[in-house]
């Protein structure tokens, strides 16, 4: 999806706190209208209270936020009328039915009747309307979770770790339909600390540490700034002979991730370094140029924004690149 | 405020409670207990012939009456009389008792237990307002232990007719201040309890320390109810009038100070929320 001009959703130096801890310090983000944002960090970065942020479920500290030109501080209730929120718990009424859900949060937002056994069909839950929450796996509790969202058609959708808890088969399930949302031309903003799902939906990543944005943009941007340098990974029958690389000319870096993942200057010395290795009686068993994941993107992205600017006590929060000698 | 939105708010919990066995079925043997068990078996005890003791003691209490009190208590046999003291006085905070004790376990949850369950994330991010969900909580909170009263009070005025009718010339009961008392002023009680209960359910960490507080707000309202109906003895009407009036000042007083203690981050359990 090519993200449009017309600014949607915007935080301006946002900030607040609980007691002491700081959740969000200084956010500033800025999500076109009809575009996909996927707010990556680790727990604790803040996601979920940027989220709460948006809706206006919580007040700044400091800073302006817009919502599509309103202030959820100030229009509160017009913002959340053209929000759907699926919060990591789905928050389901388990006593009643899966359409009783439905239907009450149909009244709340002044969504037509009809739009009920829409969204069921659409999440395929609507087979299991009639039964109570309590009974559903956590897979239908988030497809029930995100028909609720979708039922008055919502402008923006917030999906807060949508699919925590889940199967992989089910997480795949969800990840598709959120795809599908993606497509409709929806302002989207999903925060999740998985990598993979932020692959193939976000227009922009905003990469979260201890309540910051420490970097954003398109994957395919982020990946031209932070990794400018090809990743090659590398195995033997005898991971001890790989250990000389590191000292080779060329070679910016190597680490240990299941295989060796070799950071060099140039794709074009590969070829002179797999001579010397096999001269050297290395018996090479993998060499394949790496392409550039989000998952890698997130690591060096980290890996470099901590080597500019570590703050204090941040570094410690920040999940690290798995690094170390041959096991 | 919109009132449909109160109402959709009211209606999710009275449909929760509704289906909930664990919570209606202990709700009808309290209204049991006390509108029917209890009136049964005393005016029972009362309006048996070999009741003499009981009856004596009952009437030497009713001497000392003032004057005007105890002339108005109709009747021609002590055992008359005796039965209709029962039932019009000494049973009134009964009618207080069952909606509050009802209507508080309601409350204790009105918040807190939305946080605990999850589904404060769900109010949080609704277009609804603030006092729309407040309004929605205590309309829920108090239609059960009021409903819970006025079939308990039908049932009830059956019995005490029935028991003690024959023998204060017929049907009596309900008397004025009986009337006063079920709509003028267990109402206002009633909202009184609930606008502290529902205001500490925000405030509190859980369900339990909820359940707790409601104790302890609803024994001086259980109270002050006793309190008040030893005046219905003097003048039934016009104790009614005048401590239903001011339980209805301090119930619009207690539901909009409630609204104000109540916000979004308290549904959501985080800050202080202030």
């Amino acid at each position: 999806m090519t993200p449009q001009m017309t600014t949607g959703i915007q935080l301006d130096g946002v900030s607040r706190s609980f007691g002491e801890i700081r959740a969000v310090d200084n956010l500033t983000i800025d999500v076109p209208q009809g575009s996909v944002a996927v707010l990556l960090g680790p727990n604790g970065a803040g996601k979920t209270t940027t989220v709460r942020l948006i809706t206006g479920s919580l007040r700044p500290d400091a800073g302006s936020i817009s919502i599509f030109g309103l202030d959820p501080v100030e229009d509160g209730q017009a913002v959340r009328q053209r929000c759907g929120v699926v919060p990591p718990k789905p928050a389901l009424y388990d006593r009643l039915t899966g359409r009783s859900n439905l239907e009450y949060a149909a009244m709340i937002w002044d969504a037509p009747p009809e739009a009920i056994d829409e969204a069921a069909e659409r999440f395929a839950i609507d087979d299991a309307l009639h039964l109570k929450v309590a009974g559903y796996s956590t897979g239908m509790r988030t497809r029930l979770a995100l028909a609720r969202a979708v039922l008055h058609d919502p402008d923006i959708l917030l999906l807060d770790e949508p699919t925590a808890g889940l199967d992989p088969e089910s997480a795949r399930a969800v990840l598709d339909l959120i795809r599908e949302l993606a497509g409709s031309g929806r302002t989207v903003i999903m925060a999740t600390h998985l990598l993979h799902e932020a692959e193939g939906i976000a227009d922009q990543v905003i990469l979260m540490g201890a309540g910051s944005a420490r970097a954003a943009g398109h994957p395919l941007d982020l990946a031209a700034r932070y990794m400018k340098d090809p990743v090659v990974i590398i195995d033997a029958e005898d991971r001890q002979s790989l250990s000389s690389l590191e000292s080779r000319d060329g070679v910016i870096g190597t680490s240990w991730n299941g295989a060796l993942h070799m950071t060099i200057e140039s794709i074009e010395i590969l070829p002179d370094l797999v001579a010397e290795l096999v001269n050297d009686g290395v018996r090479l068993t993998r060499i394949e140029p790496m392409a550039a994941t989000l998952e890698h993107l997130y690591f060096e992205m980290q890996r470099q924004l901590r080597e500019q600017a570590p703050p204090p006590g941040v570094a410690q929060q920040l999940p690290r690149n798995p690094k170390g000698s041959p096991p | 405020m919109r009132w449909g939105k109160v109402w959709t708010v009211a209606r999710i919990d009275l449909h929760r409670l509704f289906i909930s066995k664990d919570y209606w079925v202990p709700m009808v043997i309290l209204g049991g207990i006390f509108f029917v068990f209890i009136p049964w078996v005393l005016l029972g005890v009362v309006t048996r012939p070999q009741s003499i003791s009981v009856v004596q003691q009952i009437g030497e209490v009713l001497t000392s009456l003032p004057g005007a009190a105890s002339e108005n208590i109709p009747g021609d046999t002590a055992q008359g009389r005796a039965a209709y003291s029962l039932a019009v006085f000494l049973l009134a905070p009964v009618a207080i008792v069952v909606p509050l004790t009802i209507s508080s376990a309601v409350g204790a949850q009105a918040i807190v237990g939305e946080r605990e369950r999850g589904i404060g994330e769900f109010l949080a991010h609704s277009p609804l307002t603030i006092k729309e969900i407040y309004a929605g909580k205590l309309v829920a909170s108090a239609l059960p232990g009021y409903l819970a009263t006025l079939g308990g009070f039908t049932v009830y005025a059956f019995i005490v007719n029935l028991r003690a009718g024959p023998m204060v010339g017929g049907w009596f009961f309900p008397t004025a201040g009986w009337w006063l008392l079920i709509f003028w002023v267990v109402p206002p009680f009633l909202l009184v309890a609930l606008a502290i209960i529902v205001r500490l359910s925000a405030r509190v960490q859980s369900t339990a320390a909820a359940q707790q507080a409601a104790s302890l707000i609803s024994l001086p309202i259980i109270m002050a109810s006793y309190v008040a109906s030893s005046g219905f003895v003097l003048d039934p009407t016009l104790a009614a009038a005048i401590v239903g009036s001011i339980a209805w000042v301090l119930a619009i007083w207690g539901i909009a100070s409630g609204a104000r203690a109540i916000n979004r981050e308290r549904l959501l359990g985080v800050g202080t929320g202030n």
